[in-house]
Formats: C-alpha cells, structure tokens, sequence
C-alpha cells in the first residue's frame, strides 16, 4: 500500500471543505436508507439547495471516522461550509424557522411551510469515498 | 433493551436540573425521542445542546441505542 493514499479520515476532511453543502446520511438522495436521512434530504430539497451527499453505509469506517472528526455520534450530519450543522432534528428545525436558508444562502420558500416536506425527490449523485485505497494498517 | 424510564432516568442524573420526556418511537426499545430543558443549556448553540444530551449516552448510542432523536430547550 503506497503512502501517498490519502487515508480515510483525510478523504472525509477533503471532501468537508471542498463541499460548501456536504450531507452524510445512510442510503443516497434517491434512495435514502433511514427515515431520518430522508427528511434531512427533503428539507435540502425544498429550499432547491445544491449539496453533495456521501452514503456511510458501504464501509462501517466511514461512519467511526466521521464521528470521530465531528463528535456528533449519529447520521445523518450535514456539514456547511466545513462546520457541522447538525442531524435530522436540528435541520428539520432549523429548517421550519428558515434558518436552514439562511445558512445556506439560498431563498426560503415563499409560503412559509408548517412542517419539514416527508417525500423525497431525486437529487444530487452520490459522492463516492473510496474506501478501497485507504491504509487499514 | 432500554426503557424510556432508562433514558429519563439517565439524562436526569446527569445534566443539571434537567427535565426529559422519552418516547419509545417503536415500542421495540432502540429507537427514542427525548425533549430535554434544562438551564445547562443556556447560551448554547443547538449543537452543543445536543452533544450534551448524547453524551449522556457515549458509546450506547449506535450501541443499544439504535436512534435518540433531541429536542432541547434552556428555560
């Protein structure tokens, strides 16, 4: 195994800065794998807000060096502009007072919804950590 | 498996005069909602409540505690 491969928790941290909007969640933006990522994909959605997204579940390492870099033990985390955000419960609320917009520079709905959208819709392509060069040592 | 009582209990013991409501969201013991108030939260961003809360849990959660979703509130 070369020592230039990046190892996977510096795959983590390059893909956290060189994504102002990044989401880890389990499953992808199409095809979310917990109810919890889903609604955290559906407010992203909502406000039309471009973010990329990295599925945890291929590798169990991805979610320990996650948390290990974040200290936030659950999925999904949405990072913005390098910093985390939050999970599901603080990106819903923030979503719900418009916070959620205004972190992410983008226009809040016009008709201001009651409750964070349920469903859905197709979104950003997976972004891919490869997890077959890392150093296992 | 945890009972909410379990959860209650704990986030009680140890964050300063808190006060937790526990719901089993799946009556199958893993899956949690807890709304926390407690004065420790005061001046602290969503996140740093949250952690608080979670670290009540360390290692259980993703362990035993397969989901605890958080609603915290300082007064």
């Amino acid at each position: 195994m070369s020592t230039t491969e990046p190892t996977l928790r510096e795959q983590i941290e390059s893909a956290i800065g060189e994504h102002d909007v990044l989401l880890f969640m389990k499953g992808t933006p199409e095809r979310p794998a917990c109810g919890f990522s889903a609604r955290t994909v559906a407010a992203l959605e909502a406000l039309g807000a471009p973010f990329a997204a990295v599925d945890i579940l291929p590798d169990p390492r991805i979610r320990q060096e996650l948390s290990a870099i974040s200290s936030w033990p659950t999925i999904p985390q949405l990072f913005v502009k390098g910093e985390l955000v939050g999970g599901c419960d603080i990106v819903t609320e923030m979503y719900e007072t418009g916070e959620l917009a205004q972190a992410l520079g983008v226009e809040p709905p016009a008709e201001a919804p009651d409750h964070a959208p349920k469903a859905a819709e197709p979104g950003a392509p997976p972004l891919q950590i490869d997890t077959n060069h890392v150093d296992r040592s | 498996m945890l009972t909410t009582d379990d959860l209650k209990a704990r986030i009680e013991g140890s964050i300063p005069d808190s006060r937790a409501e526990v719901v089993d969201l799946t009556g199958t013991g893993d899956h949690f909602r807890a709304t926390v108030v407690s004065p420790a939260f005061s001046g602290l961003s969503r996140i740093a409540q949250h952690k608080l809360v979670y670290d009540v849990f360390g290692a259980d959660i993703g362990g035993p505690i397969h989901a605890l979703s958080l609603s915290t509130r300082a007064e």
